[in-house]
């Protein structure tokens, strides 16, 4: 396994999350572990250069044709190999989704799609290559598992640990090259199981992906003002970690933070389970609009949408006056 | 066993297995069935199960099987039957077709110990299923056995089968057998009209893949194509009737999916040469 030094920490965050991929697939293979990429043209986009160098036999290009990957992936899971597909996240969930839920979802076929490039980070593409509805639609497919991590150390435990993952998994990577790092440390990642960074009696902020990072620098604005916050980092957003939840509930506030639209993803995923709960904590869902950005580089997309760590703090303190001025005081 | 019993053979079970078809559109009641596209389907599935497949009931996951992937799978009229026949279904069990708590439902669903190792219902999906098979067998260094994908003919409108012909033949998959049920009609009437499919021979072959056209309900010619397989993915169309043996039910897209009257059915049974 790659250490997690000040050194590769920093080599990991250049090469951004697609090239992390790379690295842990590669690391993989290194390791002797039997294991089959299918890709959809994007072999070298997918950090795969290397890998497909030294393990040309690993690795299967079925060319610009999302559909005919996903479902060549299942059949060859069914017949005993361990296989992962990638794509562009916004193709993997919208252009290949009946191959997805057929094979994946209705005949519970174990690929490991990786969607790359989900959220904003090659927005100066268009709306095309904005990956924005990704969770939610596959979230109502029954039996994937959803991963998300939040930087490329994550990145790379994420793939160790879904490349052992029984069943289908929808592996989402996001953000760009020199992609903020949250993790100089090595730590236990775990499908199914948040990390709580820090708690909080105030505000407990439950995030994804890139946000986990925005989310930790929007915490020291807020604590600067006395705010007390925690910050929950819930890479896998299905199955949601409710234990996690519960332990953060008796905060008044709770602010879901991702880089996704805000229906149907993280946002949605937390209050369906809060729905039901007597007592629960008023919840604000910070996402992207319901409406499709035009096309602009990433930081220029993450300041449209709210979600840079100054406007994401911005956002919650609205919420939080609103909350603190409640003249009924029903808080 | 020789090549003419093997046909006889094949013969006198499409006889029974369009019989149960229509018993079993029957017992599905109110429910209708896919009668068209089932009925230009029984040779086929007929030839497959008693002359080709390499498949066993009692171990239905040996690994030098053949594997079989219904990709048309509103042909479930005949798969059933032909299951049946093969072993792997209880004769009483068919007329459970499409009620509630079967496992013979409408398209075929995931049950490895009744023969049906893939699900299907959405077109165009099966012959990627093939491709992703017969690369993995080709990992296996498994090369005995054949990789079985039957379509249909408006199946072919869906681009996802024309990216995995392509593949297939990228890959140089030897393995790989489709055979497509030209029934000429679909939904919404002849194929010619809808989408029209001519010079399907040429298009198959442009995407590099060996083509044999065959009457569809002529046993002999079925089983010769099966069984002489010609190098690289290998296609055969077969021209088939939809609704064929039913006077009223051929070339006839109402009965894509119908529900049969009693004076129906006693004349689909009659004309099938059942003693009433």
């Amino acid at each position: 396994m790659m250490e997690f030094t000040p050194a590769t920490v920093r080599t990991w965050a250049r090469l951004g999350a697609c090239g992390a991929f790379g690295l842990a697939m590669l690391e993989l293979l290194d390791e002797g572990e039997d294991i089959i990429t299918v890709t959809a043209d994007l072999c070298y986009f997918s950090g795969l250069e290397k890998l497909n160098e030294i393990y040309p036999d690993k690795v299967y290009n079925v060319g610009i044709a999302e559909q005919n990957m996903v479902t060549v992936a299942a059949a060859m899971v069914k017949e005993g190999c361990r296989v992962f597909a990638t794509t562009y996240a916004s193709f993997a969930a919208s252009r290949c989704m009946d191959q997805v839920r057929v094979s994946m979802g209705y005949m519970n076929l174990g690929v490991k799609l990786v969607g790359l490039t989900s959220g904003l980070s090659v927005g100066i593409l268009g709306a095309t290559h904005m990956s924005i509805e990704d969770i939610a639609i596959m979230r109502a497919i029954p039996n994937i598992t959803i991963v998300s991590p939040a930087d490329c150390g994550a990145t790379i435990k994420a793939v160790k640990e879904v490349a052992n993952y029984p069943g289908p998994v929808y592996l989402r990577l996001s953000g760009p090259v020199n992609n903020p790092v949250v993790y100089t440390k090595d730590f236990d990642f775990t499908i199914g199981k948040a990390i709580c960074h820090k708690q909080g009696h105030d505000i407990a902020f439950i995030s994804t992906g890139t946000m986990v990072y925005q989310s930790k620098k929007a915490i020291e604005y807020l604590e600067a003002e006395g705010i007390s916050c925690g910050l929950l980092d819930m890479h896998t957003i299905k199955p949601l970690d409710t234990e996690s939840i519960d332990n953060i509930c008796n905060a008044k506030l709770i602010v879901t933070v991702e880089e996704h639209s805000r229906i149907g993803g993280l946002g949605s995923a937390i209050s369906e389970y809060l729905a039901g709960k007597i007592h629960k904590p008023v919840q604000l869902i910070i996402g992207i609009n319901d409406n499709y950005e035009h096309a602009g580089d990433y930081q220029f997309l993450l300041e449209q949408c709210g979600l840079t760590a100054a406007k994401i703090a911005d956002s919650v303190k609205r919420k939080w006056e609103e909350i603190i001025d409640d003249k009924f005081g029903t808080l | 066993m020789q090549n003419d019993q093997i046909i006889n053979k094949c013969k006198s079970i499409a006889d029974e297995m369009r019989v149960e078809a229509i018993q079993m559109a029957w017992s599905a009641g109110k429910n209708g069935a896919h009668l068209g596209g089932g009925l230009s389907l029984i040779e086929i599935l007929a030839v497959l199960y008693n002359g080709i497949l390499k498949i066993d009931a009692d171990d239905p996951l040996n690994e030098d099987r053949d594997r079989f992937i219904l990709s048309k799978g509103h042909g479930t009229l005949a798969l059933y039957p032909a299951l049946y026949h093969a072993g792997f279904i209880a004769k009483e069990d068919l007329l459970t077709y499409k009620s509630n708590h079967t496992l013979l439902s409408a398209h075929p669903a995931i049950c490895t110990d009744i023969g049906i190792e893939f699900a299907s219902g959405s077109l165009g999906q099966g012959l990627s299923l093939g491709v992703g098979t017969c690369l993995a067998l080709n990992r296996k260094h498994n090369t005995t056995s054949n990789v079985y994908v039957v379509l249909g003919d408006g199946e072919l409108d869906e681009g996802s089968v024309w990216e995995a012909a392509m593949s297939a033949s990228h890959f140089g998959l030897q393995q790989l057998i489709a055979i497509v049920d030209c029934n000429k009609l679909q939904y919404d009437g002849p194929t010619k009209s809808v989408m029209n499919l001519d010079n399907l021979k040429r298009k198959w072959e442009s995407f590099g893949w060996s083509c044999v056209c065959v009457d569809g309900h002529d046993i002999s010619s079925l089983y010769d194509a099966l069984s002489n397989k010609i190098s690289g993915p290998y296609v055969i169309l077969a021209d088939t009737i939809k609704g064929k043996g039913i006077s009223y039910m051929e070339n006839n897209p109402l009965w894509h999916n119908g529900k049969m009257t009693q004076k129906q059915y006693d004349q689909a049974l009659e004309e099938l040469g059942v003693k009433l």
